[in-house]
């Protein structure tokens, strides 16, 4: 074997990639070439294993603006503004240094968001950890929750939403998903693109150092017991040189000068470099001599592959060098050109005069390996959705009507969200902890409704359907505060795809979200990819993470979750089934994760969200709340709980389901409403005209929660099963 | 009555600040941390965030900045000076006010709204107030534990330099409702001139009908009746 | 020329951190721990001479490096 095809391997390259290399450049690459090409390729950046199948997402709307391609994806919320958003994943990093995993992770996706001319409004976070009594997780959620607060707060971008959630499958592969919500005129959008023969291409932010040189590749490989020790690679987060960054970006975005702009993310200079030209068909020059460094005695192969953070890389009109350099000198920023564009189609790299690199840009992204990788439904499947609910044994109701309650799962995440700062920028309207966060847009009487979440189990269950229930659930909970659902940005957490049944869940859960994005008019308009989450052959549950972004027109018509005034009629609309398959009930009461994931009807899904959203803007809600994890008996406890102060209920649950069924299932397209006694009827009727079932559950009042001939507990003991749950198991690793 | 918000790198609560005022309706412009005069300004603000990344000491690098030789001046004049949150912090490694501000005990940042008792009204900044009324405020900071020796701090209660303190619903001062730590449950101080406030909580998070709360539009409204109390 | 500057909290001034890490070394069983302080050490590579910059580094602790109100400061040249 050739030194280099052995090398090539050692960067996670396969021998038959190294041919295609060999092939396509008609010699063997030096050593920075093969660099260049084994992150280029890198499961990360080309998306080898799942581009067959994305193209399958339905990315195309009325309200789209920017589809996936991008930094991020652009969505039209009418007066001329548009909002930028996108979903990503830090889930590597995370696992091996959690406070600058996390924190890394937000700065990525904050500036995906603000280079495309947007300010950031909103930061979501979507985390995932292994069971709460695995001896890891309190370190691993002390850390990461530090990270995001660290790197958020500082940046000054209120942390509004997101979820949190525990099991087993992620001891050894945590999810760190982090979204940012940005808001630009619609007039305004800059993109990631190279063109105009002779602009200059200016490097701008911090220095270049060793950090994470072939992170891009590691979040391509499986984990074992040797890269839990590859602590070096990971990269070193500086917010305070991110907020300078955006501010300095922002004030060039203000002038003509600026013809594309992208961030150094993974595989840092080269992928930026690559996909700048590789999107405008232009080629590049680059002295990589000059480009700021951190350390001494730094190679052209590790400029090309450090994944420093808080850098960008800008193509500007010929000409507007000064104007750029003022911009930056105010904010004590680098800022350099360190080349230009080319017509030649080739990325051209010098070192000191001599040319060290001299490649074809469009194999480079274009020609990247695309695998159609073998897929086949598990043979455990059957066994594990094999359910006899009779056979269970029947619980003491109050007991597990308290387990649900107090589960990490379902408690209050206030201990988390107190750590983000959620109310800079005094737009936020609902902060985190109702069904979907409201952010309102200064100048109009618009807000953004913001929900992401995915339930795990479900999909471990029934891939297809666990995303399609993400996609609804999300759009659900957006409409229970009163928005339209406009668009999502994903990020799909899978295991091995070399695996056929990995595969399997993620062909099936592409299905998934295409169908329920059909159907909810949402398309997919950003997105990312993380595969390999694994250690020693254990894959997570497949997690298909979905932002949800929606509108409210009038922020004033809105709802939260919490039950507001004595006397209230509380309504369920939808109906409860039998289904408790892969429920929290079954998980915390039961020990099992068990059976098929709920149905979902996405035409009766999308009939119940108008119908709901019909309710809040005609003003007839006095609340709204998704009835999701914990069935009917959470909803209702949230829904005492979470007002501006608790409040008691006394409700009735008639038909034939066994009581602790009817009270967790979790039938899906449900939710709770409270509305005045004297709106009641109407509500009901107006349902009944459209074809979907209501029922009067009972009313909002005294001081206890009593679901007849179950559940009879007082709502001050409710409140602080639910507000301490979380933290009497991670108080005691904040020394982490 | 024109105010001046000073924006240092990393504030992140100069546009709050900014929108508070111009919700009050006063002119109000940005001053850039590295100007050197703030003529024409009749107050002058000092918003949170992360001042040069807090890094450090909060405000520590922020107090070195040109403008701050001439906040001095203008405090030392008698014009008022607010400094919310990490300005708070500014103005107490400036030595504009008495004592610091550390870590918060629990070593987390802590955001959510916080009761408030005013224990001082004579004070542009709080005689809109009644005298110790309980309001409730955002907080949102990792490093709000304010700390004073003995005599600094008999200092400030002899003289009515507290004027906010963290308490309960009911407007005690108990251990459970101090978010941070702080000595005496402070939350705000003012100098013994009166015309220099510092407070950890945010009034400029709070002036917004939208947002359900606007008793912070008091603090700055004080100011505009009066002046040099 | 380097010299260390070493930075505390004051004696009396409550020291949050410090508290923290004393109480998870007791809980790992140390715990014959009875105080812990948490400083900086800040390393500073200056030219000039030793006189003078002994001068001006107790400038640097007094005007920036340390908060007098609440911290400390002592040096040592290498």
């Amino acid at each position: 074997m050739s030194d280099m095809r052995s090398q090539a391997i050692s960067f996670g390259l396969k021998s038959e990639e190294y041919d295609r290399i060999v092939e396509l450049m008609g010699r063997e690459p030096n050593f920075t070439e093969l660099g260049i090409y084994s992150v280029m390729w890198s499961e990360h950046c080309s998306y080898k294993s799942s581009r067959a199948h994305l193209g399958k997402l339905p990315t195309e709307g009325p309200q789209v603006i920017q589809g996936p391609g991008e930094n991020a994806g652009v969505v039209d919320i009418g007066d001329g503004l548009a909002v930028v958003f996108k979903m990503e994943s830090h889930n590597h990093p995370s696992y091996i240094e959690p406070y600058q995993g996390a924190a890394t992770g937000v700065g990525g996706i904050l500036r995906d968001v603000f280079t495309m001319g947007a300010r950031p409004i909103a930061n979501l976070n979507n985390l995932r950890f292994g069971a709460p009594d695995h001896p890891k997780t309190p370190y691993l959620v002390n850390g990461v929750v530090h990270g995001i607060g660290g790197y958020g707060n500082c940046m000054g971008v209120p942390t509004v939403g997101g979820d949190t959630q525990f099991d087993a499958s992620y001891n050894g592969n945590i999810l760190v998903n982090a979204m940012t919500v940005g808001l630009v005129r619609a007039d305004r959008i800059f993109k990631g693109t190279a063109s105009g023969v002779g602009n200059p291409i200016f490097y701008i932010g911090s220095k270049t150092g060793r950090d994470g040189i072939h992170g891009a590749t590691m979040a391509s490989a499986e984990f074992s017991e040797e890269t839990e020790s590859k602590r070096p690679t990971v990269q070193v987060g500086d917010p305070f040189t991110e907020k300078l960054l955006l501010e300095a970006c922002l004030e060039l975005f203000e002038t003509d000068l600026v013809v594309g702009i992208q961030d150094m993310g993974a595989a840092g200079l080269t992928s930026s470099s690559m996909e700048m030209a590789g999107r405008a068909g232009s080629g590049i020059r680059m002295h990589l001599d000059r480009v700021p460094m951190r350390e001494e005695g730094m190679t052209p192969y590790e400029l090309m592959l450090s994944e420093s953070q808080e850098r960008m890389l800008v193509v500007v009109r010929q000409g507007a060098e000064d104007e750029v350099k003022k911009i930056f000198d105010k904010w004590d920023l680098d800022c350099v050109a360190i080349g230009e564009v080319t017509e030649t189609g080739r990325a051209e790299l010098f070192w000191h005069g001599e040319q060290i690199a001299d490649l074809e840009v469009g194999p480079l992204a274009d020609e990247a390996p695309k695998y159609n990788r073998p897929y086949e439904r598990p043979a455990w499947l059957d066994e594990v959705r094999a359910l006899d609910v009779a056979s269970l044994p029947m619980p003491d109701l109050d007991e597990a009507f308290r387990k649900v309650v107090a589960s990490p799962n379902i408690a209050s995440k206030e201990w988390i969200f107190r750590q983000y700062d959620h109310m800079v920028q005094t737009n936020t309207v609902q902060g985190p902890g109702g069904d979907a966060a409201v952010v309102r847009i200064k100048g109009t009487s618009k807000a953004v409704a913001l929900s992401s979440g995915c339930n795990g189990r479900y999909c471990y269950l029934n891939p297809r359907r666990g995303a399609a229930i993400a996609v609804a659930e999300t759009a659900r909970n957006v409409s229970a505060v009163g928005g339209r659902p406009l668009a999502i940005t994903d990020c799909l957490n899978f295991g091995n795809p070399e695996r056929p049944e990995i595969m399997w869940q993620f062909v099936e859960a592409i299905e998934g979200i295409r169908e329920a994005c059909d159907v909810l008019e949402t398309p997919v308009v950003s997105g990312n990819v993380s595969l390999y989450n694994e250690t020693n052959g254990v894959g997570i549950y497949p997690t298909p993470m979905i932002g949800m972004v929606g509108l409210l027109d009038d922020v004033e018509k809105r709802t939260a979750q919490g039950f507001a005034n004595d006397g209230d009629v509380i309504l369920l609309i939808g109906e409860t089934l039998e289904e408790i398959g892969g429920s929290e009930y079954l998980q915390v009461v039961h020990g099992r994760v068990a059976g098929d994931a709920p149905q979902l009807n996405l035409i009766r899904e999308k009939a119940v969200q108008q119908f709901v959203r019909d309710v809040i803007q005609e003003g007839q809600a006095r609340s709204a709340h998704d009835v999701s994890e914990g069935g009917l008996a959470a909803a209702l406890a949230e829904c005492c709980i979470t007002g501006a102060e608790p409040r008691g209920a006394t409700v009735r649950l008639e038909g034939g389901l066994r009581p602790d069924v009817h009270l967790f299932s979790e039938s899906q397209s449900r939710y709770i409403l409270s509305v005045p006694a004297i709106h009641a009827k109407r509500v009901l009727d107006k349902a009944a005209s459209v074809g979907l079932p209501a029922s009067r559950l009972g009313t909002v009042g005294g001081s206890r929660l009593v679901i007849e001939g179950m559940i009879d507990i007082p709502v001050a003991e409710i409140n602080h099963l639910w507000r301490n749950g979380f933290a009497q198991v991670f108080e005691q690793g904040t020394h982490g | 009555m024109k105010f001046g918000v000073l924006v240092f790198p990393g504030s992140n609560c100069d546009a709050d600040c900014f929108n508070t005022i111009e919700q009050i309706g006063q002119p109000v412009r940005y001053v850039w941390h590295k100007e050197t005069s703030l003529r024409g300004l009749d107050c002058v603000v000092v918003p949170g965030g992360f001042s040069f990344g807090d890094y450090l000491r909060c405000g520590a690098i922020a107090k070195q900045s040109p403008i701050m030789e001439e906040v001095r001046r203008f405090a030392a004049a008698g014009r008022p000076v607010i400094g919310i949150c990490n300005g708070f912090q500014i103005l107490t490694e400036a030595g504009l006010l008495p004592g610091a501000l550390i870590s918060n005990q629990s070593l987390q940042f802590v955001c959510k709204n916080q009761y408030l008792r005013v224990s001082n009204t004579r004070s542009p900044f709080t005689h809109l107030f009644r005298n110790g009324e309980v309001v409730e405020m955002p907080v949102a900071h990792h490093d709000g534990n304010y700390v004073a020796d003995p005599g600094t701090l008999k200092e400030l209660e002899d003289e009515g330099q507290i004027v906010f303190q963290y308490c309960d619903a009911e407007g005690r001062l108990t251990p459970e409702s101090n978010p941070n730590g702080s000595v005496n449950n402070i939350a705000g101080i003012i100098n013994r001139s009166r015309n220099v406030l510092g407070m950890m909580p945010h009034p400029d998070r709070c002036a917004d009908a939208l947002l359900g709360n606007t008793v912070g539009r008091k603090v700055f409204e004080g100011v505009l009746s009066k002046v040099g109390i | 020329m380097r010299v260390r500057v070493f930075v505390n909290l004051k004696e009396g001034v409550l020291d949050p951190q410090g508290k923290a890490i004393q109480h998870s070394l007791a809980s790992l069983g140390f715990d014959e721990v009875s105080e812990v302080r948490v400083g900086k050490v800040i390393t500073l590579d200056l030219e000039g001479e030793r006189e003078q910059a002994e001068e001006r580094v107790k400038r640097m602790c007094e005007q920036l490096l340390a908060n007098t109100v609440i911290e400390s400061y002592r040096y040592e040249f290498e």
